[in-house]
């Protein structure tokens, strides 16, 4: 199968859809690669190096869009390029097909196949062809450098005899990908970094940066059933803002990322705000494309706010172009990967992944896909973007038939009660309840076990468990001597071994755990 | 001034401690306090049983000694027993759970008025022996096995859930004649004893393999359940609490276990490991292929090179005590500026977080040790992966081989690392006897040896 590369056309875009490092993987999954000259020129990747990794060079793009089965880019399609390209063409790009209705249809009336890869769902297998985390990760890295490119003095504290400086204070709105790429830099660079977001899941992977958590004081969880971010209700904006505005006495950088899909951007930091900022504070907003955080934010350009500057680059990936490139490439290399390779190549509808990114197939409309049958990457930290992740196909209506047996372990329990309130005598049933509450307190506490205390957990409830010495006690403590309190003592002589022994190694195993 | 109720008042304060114990224990923070307080609660207890009693003087000297010497022996037994033999000595002490359950029943049957004691008292003392006997036997099974004194493989009798059956069918049925006998059927409750006691036997001899550390943290679900009974019996809150309590988390904690072995807790308790065919059709695949062997010095040159690696250990580091050279090849290794951690399997050793405790006493910090969940991911951006004396816990067949018997299983990813070096005896099948692909993939070099013996020539070659 051909696999054409063009050059990009979008004014500024550096990046490029196929590497030479990924030519040669895309060459093993068997397609020929046909680059248009220079079309690397912007990240740095000649066409000796295309070259070398086995594509071959076509001089222009009109021969890249009508001489290839399939068209890999970064952008979605220009009107020239739709022009120029044959009817039914197979195009792999990034689309946005909510907010580019009229987009789709044109690409429609020339009968396109086409993937948007922005519209890949967001589930554990799919995470290594998902561009948008990818794209985030780098643009939250570039925001850092561009931040300290703009900010006039360090990130990290220095010591020297000159004289001693304060590490940067850094922001972060927005603990998604590109927030934690963010934070990472930032952290990398010395500064003291905190983060905020509505998602309360975000704040153990922020803190396991090193940087400080920030909350609001009313609980609302932000997380959608996909792992996106919803729009939160007035209370929460309002104490939210006023967070925002005390921290901005404080901080010298802010990156705002906070984005929710298919949705203009959240305004966050006001006209307000910024006016307490300290001169020479920056602003990097990385929702600049979609409206912009920060209400002094102009799309692409950098401002000067009383002092403070605002960036508002809606490029931050074109300008690290080189592994921008890298990892777009290897993301439509998984995904070519995930669709047969080159031999077998096909469009499967059963396949989540590929069915979310549909978009159009030979210029009729597939998308919005129905609901994935998987659940969504609910929490990046728990999701392991593992080769054959044991995903089993969700039962039809889990719904339904988990409410039913509820019910019907409900009525069967009520039954066992009632048979026993009929029958029981009174003295029963008032064991009876402290048992059925002692099993229920039992579960609570140990459900949240740590793994590592398991050995522990165990000696000791094994040694609690010796609490039976009671009875032998009652049993033998009754002054006579006969059968009853020899059985007795040995009984307490059997439990005793077992409180002490469970005790003190309970006791040694707990010295030896250290941090 | 009446004293009659504060041992009750003691005892809820007891119940409280036990729970704030369990609590304790969850978190490393908190676990030292949970012992602390586990043990008052005992001392409270104990203490206000004794208050309890009506005062003749030979009872306080029987119950002081017979609780001085069985402290005595189960104090000295925890302060020299070795780190690695912590599973035999769990399953042991659960067995005395049992015992003392089964004494305290006879006893109580044996002291009670016949005349004034209802049927109900006389079914919960049937209850109290039949769950003591189960949990003895059981435990004892366990502990045999987990010994070496008895094979590991599971015995799979024909009509093994018939026999359960029976078993359960004739313990219910010898309930008749006791209480017909009206005080004085003594023998009926040790006949029915005896069969509990085979029932235990049974259940614990069909279960083998990985499943062992399950078996344990039922077993100790089951002493709590019995000191449950014996509460029922003796009219004993305090005994009613403490076991439900132990008896939850111990079921919880199976339950946690099973789950991360994709294993269903049913088919642990009653059936024996693989007697779920469903999927399996025939007999597991056969692995063909050439093992790469290196030798300590190959293995130093790769660790060398490296920047990061994963230890990942089983139960051969725990039989070869080699976990002190493991931790002095971390430090090596830390001390070299390379990312050092360890993954820990949930079910790795003979007892759930039986790892850990192993490399706690080794001096392994415990932020670098992570469970499955928090590494797995990071396995394919690992240089080296050394997994020491473990085996169906990083065996790739539990994801991809549906006739494996340990397919479904959560593993260890680490054919996804750089280069996988595994340290092991000899090529013998893992505990679960299921062979295993890794050992044959192209980025697996096998280190054979006893696991401290090359561990240490490996720390040799790295220092020279």
């Amino acid at each position: 199968m051909k696999l054409g590369v063009p050059k990009e056309t979008w004014s500024g875009e550096k990046r490029v859809a196929a590497t030479p490092e990924t030519v040669t993987k895309l060459r093993k999954l068997g397609f020929d690669v046909y680059v248009q000259a220079g079309a690397g020129d912007g990240a740095r990747l000649l066409d000796d190096m295309y070259v070398g990794a086995g594509a071959t060079i076509v001089d222009d793009a009109e021969s890249v869009w009508t001489g290839t089965d399939m068209v890999i880019k970064v952008r979605p399609p220009s009107d020239d390029e739709i022009a120029t390209m044959p009817e039914g063409q197979r195009i792999i790009s990034l689309l946005f097909p909510g907010q580019n209705k009229e987009l789709v249809d044109k690409l429609a009336e020339r009968k396109a196949t086409i993937i948007a890869l922005d519209s890949i769902p967001r589930i554990s297998r799919a995470q290594k062809m998902d561009v948008l985390s990818s794209m985030a990760n780098i643009a939250g890295y570039r925001a850092i450098i561009e931040a300290s490119h703009h900010f006039g003095s360090f990130f990290g504290g220095q010591i020297t005899a000159a004289g001693r400086t304060r590490p940067a204070q850094v922001l972060v709105i927005g603990a998604g990908v590109a927030g934690l790429s963010s934070v990472a830099a930032a952290r990398g660079l010395g500064a003291e970094v905190r983060a905020f977001d509505t998602r309360s899941s975000a704040g153990e992977q922020v803190r396991s940066l090193g940087a400080r958590f920030l909350e609001v004081e009313i609980e609302e969880d932000g997380e959608t059933a996909a792992g996106y971010s919803k729009v939160m209700s007035p209370a929460f904006i309002e104490a939210e803002m006023a967070l925002f505005k005390e921290q901005c006495e404080e901080v010298d950088i802010i990156v705002t990322t906070a984005l929710i899909p298919g949705k203009k951007a959240p305004l966050l930091i006001t006209h307000e705000m910024l006016d307490v900022m300290k001169p020479g504070s920056v602003v990097v907003d990385l929702a600049a494309e979609a409206g912009g955080n920060c209400e002094a934010t102009i799309a692409d350009k950098t401002v000067d706010y009383n002092g403070v500057t605002v960036i508002g680059y809606t490029d931050l990936t074109s300008r690290l172009a080189t592994h921008a490139s890298q990892f777009f490439g290897s993301n439509i290399c998984h995904l070519l990967d995930d669709m047969g390779g080159g031999e077998e190549f096909n469009i499967d509808h059963d396949d989540d992944a590929v069915r979310g990114a549909l978009v159009l197939e030979d210029g009729e409309l597939m998308w919005p896909p129905p609901p994935p049958k998987v659940t969504a990457v609910a929490k990046p930290s728990a999701t392991p973007p593992v080769e054959v992740p044991a995903d089993p196909p969700m039962p039809k209506q889990p719904a339904v038939s988990a409410s039913v047996s509820r019910l019907a372990v409900g009525g069967v329990g009520a039954a066992l009660l009632a048979a026993l309130g009929l029958h029981a005598p009174t003295e029963l049933l008032q064991h009876f309840t402290v048992f059925v509450l002692a099993v229920f307190v039992g579960w609570q506490v140990v459900w949240s076990v740590t793994p590592a205390l398991h050995t522990p957990l165990m000696a000791v409830t094994n040694a609690i468990s010796g609490i039976i010495i009671v009875g032998g006690i009652l049993q033998a403590g009754t002054g006579d001597i006969g059968a009853a309190a020899i059985l007795g003592g040995l009984a307490i002589l059997v439990a005793s071994v077992n409180v002490f022994g469970g005790f003190f190694v309970t006791q040694r195993m707990l010295k030896m755990f250290r941090k | 001034m009446d004293f009659a109720n504060l041992p009750m008042a003691a005892y809820i304060g007891a119940a409280v401690l036990f729970i704030l114990s369990l609590g304790g224990l969850s978190h490393q923070e908190t676990a030292r306090r949970g012992n602390l307080y586990g043990m008052i609660g005992m001392a409270v207890a104990i203490v206000a049983t004794v208050l309890l009693l009506d005062g003749a003087p030979m009872g306080y000297i029987l119950v002081i000694a017979c609780v001085a010497i069985g402290g005595f022996i189960g104090a000295r037994w925890a302060m020299v027993v070795e780190m690695t033999q912590m599973p035999e000595l769990v399953a042991a002490l659960h067995s005395f759970v049992g015992l003392a359950a089964v004494l305290v029943g006879v006893s109580f049957y044996l002291g009670m008025d016949a005349d004034h004691s209802s049927t109900v008292h006389q079914i919960e003392i049937y209850v109290d022996v039949a769950l003591g006997s189960i949990t003895f036997t059981g435990s004892v099974i366990a502990w045999a096995k987990l010994k070496g004194r008895m094979s590991g493989t599971p015995l799979l009798l024909p009509a093994r859930h018939f026999v359960n059956l029976g078993l359960v069918f004739s313990i219910v049925m010898f309930a008749k004649p006791m209480l017909e006998a009206n005080g004085g059927g003594v023998i009926w409750l040790l006949v029915m004893a005896v069969l509990a006691g085979l029932l235990g036997v049974h259940l614990v001899m069909a279960i083998g393999g990985a499943d062992m550390p399950v078996v344990v943290s039922l077993l100790n679900s089951y002493s709590g359940w019995t000191a449950a009974a014996a509460g029922f019996m003796l009219s004993n809150d305090l005994l009613i609490v403490t076991g439900a309590l132990v008896g939850s988390s111990g079921a919880i904690l199976s339950y946690i276990m099973c789950k991360a072995m994709n294993r269903s807790i049913w088919n642990v308790a009653f059936g024996g490991f693989g007697t779920d065919s469903g999927k399996s059709g025939g007999p597991a695949k056969e692995y063909v292929g050439e093992v790469t062997a290196i030798e300590a010095d190959g293995v130093a040159d790769l660790v060398r090179d490296a920047k990061s690696i994963v230890v990942v250990p089983g139960y051969g580091m725990a039989v070869a005590q080699a976990q002190h050279t493991v931790n002095e090849l971390s430090e090596f290794c830390r001390d070299a500026g390379k990312e050092f951690r360890f993954a820990i399997h949930p079910v790795a050793g003979r007892l759930p977080g039986h790892m850990n405790v192993l490399l706690a006493e080794a001096g392994v910090s415990y932020d670098i040790v992570l469970e499955m969940d928090e590494i797995n991911d990071d396995l394919s951006d690992t240089d080296v992966v050394l997994v020491i004396g473990a085996n169906d816990i990083v065996n790739p067949g539990a994801l991809d081989d549906e006739s494996s018997p340990i397919w479904g299983m959560p593993v260890l990813h680490v054919w996804g690392s750089g280069t996988v070096v595994v340290c092991k005896r000899s090529l013998a099948s893992g505990y679960a006897g299921v062979g295993n692909p890794l050992f044959i993939r192209d980025n697996t070099r096998m280190l054979f040896g006893d696991a401290k013996v090359t561990m240490q020539a490996l720390l040799t070659a790295l220092r020279s």
